[in-house]
């Protein structure tokens, strides 16, 4: 256990006094895919957030690549090594697709390795390489999904918190992402939380799952053995 | 037709100084959603500063300089003091906070320098040269259209090429995603304000000299002006602080010219509550309407 690159113990965290998070447990390991599963409001993007240092944690503990994250502001999880791709995307729509990409790459020291960051980032994305000129709100869906990703990858990342990459994208667009994320993870051994209300598509490149209800974890497993449970899909998970 | 050109000429080194003035306002309004009222109380003390500094030295430009590093470190104080901790669950709370400010400086200025009128000198001559017996432009007109044009040019290649502009303006769109990406937010806040109000200070630099002289209150209508010029060009937009401004001086030197000094400030107003009525989102505003 002392290996994952993402350890998560008992954490517990929410806005004001009521938690949303009770006492979750769960970790990544350096390249794995985790799934985080459940219903509106069980608490993903919440779990996100926090991870991310937006929201307070008020118990448990977080500890990403031997580091306990206790007191690291937002501006320096980036430093670390956390990429968080916001639910809606998080483009900032004002910028150009240019602007938001180098976005990423700005907290290096060797501005160099931004740069190649970003050219395989163009490599990867040949659409968003012929609109690197046009501002974010130009953009489609799919588009701003790719640009979210891209100026994560920039940031070069070792685990990508990804929320809802899915969402308001036609099921080919989505495939497309899903594929994408199995490619680096293969390619290049990053690591992802995936917070996902599609949860075939998630299941089918995850590694594992995590299913959250109500802020709790309710079950941590192989994605294939939730795939497979037809009791946990019924109840939580609603297919 | 002679009258007509000088009344330009004139207006047009007028609305230079509120195009700047505005321009501090568009960049606070940009950075933290606050029209700043206390810019003008700000660039005030800025030229006390100055005022100082020329006093004990005898060197303008000494002066000048000492103008722009005040309103800096004044930037800085006013964010990091005050405008920090105002409440944005309303946009007036920043608003009343601002004026508040405008009471404190205006009153130290007060106790430190006395109510009284000084003359402030200028770099240049203010006579102008005449071109076919119509006087167009003193050295000093030149001057200003010169500083005001530096700062237009300095602002616009620090936000739009520069990875300190990218973060700025990253910082003031999307806050939480530029913290995800490793972005000081409030790092870039202060440094906006930083910027805002030492080309505030330069406006009150420039501004000074050709009205009464120095006073605690010296910019208050002057502010009204600038104001209106920011609105006119929509708040958000830079390119529409400076063409407000150019509008304002003209419409100024215009009124003041063809009708009657006197009224000139009512035709701002004027035009302020036209705009305002009229297209409340300023002729360059691309966003939706405003709410303060």
């Amino acid at each position: 256990m002392s290996s994952a690159l993402l350890q998560v113990e008992g954490l517990t965290a929410g806005y004001g006094a009521a938690p949303v998070l009770h006492d979750v447990n769960l970790s990544v390991q350096p390249g794995e895919i985790v799934a985080v599963l459940g219903a509106n409001g069980a608490g993903k993007t919440t779990l996100l957030r926090t991870l991310s240092g937006l929201v307070r944690t008020t118990g448990g503990r977080v500890v990403f690549n031997g580091e306990d994250l206790k007191g690291t502001k937002v501006e320096q999880m980036v430093r670390r090594g956390i990429a968080h791709v916001p639910e809606g995307r998080g483009v900032v729509t004002e910028l150009t697709v240019d602007e938001n990409l180098r976005l990423g790459g700005l907290w290096r020291r060797d501005q160099a390795d931004a740069k190649r960051a970003l050219d395989e980032v163009y490599e990867l994305f040949p659409a968003l390489a012929q609109r690197r000129a046009s501002a974010g709100h130009q953009l489609s869906g799919g588009e701003r999904q790719m640009l979210a990703l891209g100026r994560a990858l920039v940031s070069g990342p070792k685990l990508l918190l990804l929320d809802e990459p899915s969402l308001g994208l036609a099921p080919k667009i989505t495939a497309q992402i899903m594929a994408l994320l199995r490619d680096l993870q293969k390619k290049k051994g990053l690591a992802v939380l995936l917070v996902e209300q599609n949860v075939r598509s998630a299941l089918s490149i995850a590694d594992e799952g995590v299913v959250l209800a109500l802020g709790r974890v309710v079950t941590r497993n192989k994605a294939a053995a939730l795939r497979d449970d037809a009791d946990l899909r019924h109840a939580y998970l609603g297919f | 037709m002679n009258q007509f050109v000088y009344l330009t000429f004139d207006g047009l080194s007028r609305g230079a100084v509120y195009a700047a003035f505005a321009l501090a306002l568009v960049l606070i309004w940009r950075a933290a959603r606050i029209v700043n009222f206390a810019q003008g109380a700000m660039a005030v003390a800025a030229v006390y500063v100055a005022y100082s500094v020329t006093s004990a030295t005898g060197s303008y430009w000494l002066g000048f300089v000492a103008a722009l590093v005040a309103g800096l470190a004044l930037g800085v104080i006013v964010e990091r003091v005050v405008m920090r901790f105002v409440d944005h669950s309303s946009p007036l709370n920043g608003v009343v906070v601002a004026l508040g400010l405008v009471l404190v400086i205006q009153g130290v200025l007060g106790i430190v320098y006395g109510s009284e009128f000084h003359p402030v000198e200028t770099p240049f001559s203010r006579d102008a040269f005449e071109i076919g017996g119509i006087a167009l432009l003193s050295r000093y007109d030149l001057f200003v259209f010169a500083a005001v044009g530096a700062v237009v040019a300095s602002l616009t290649l620090l936000f739009t090429r520069t990875p300190i502009g990218l973060r700025m303006r990253a910082a003031a769109f999307a806050p939480d995603v530029s913290r995800l990406l490793g972005v000081s937010v409030g790092g870039m806040l202060t440094l906006g304000w930083a910027l805002a109000s030492a080309v505030g200070s330069l406006a009150g630099m420039l501004v000074v000299p050709t009205e009464l002289g120095l006073h605690p209150t010296a910019m208050d209508v002057v502010f009204i002006s600038a104001f209106t010029a920011a609105v006119v060009g929509g708040l958000d937009s830079p390119i529409g602080a400076v063409t407000g401004g150019l509008i304002v001086g003209l419409l100024l030197s215009y009124v003041s010219g063809y009708v009657e000094p006197t009224v000139a400030p009512m035709a701002v107003l004027l035009l302020l509550v036209v705009v305002l009525l009229g297209k409340p989102g300023g002729l360059f505003s691309s966003s939706k309407a405003r709410v303060a």
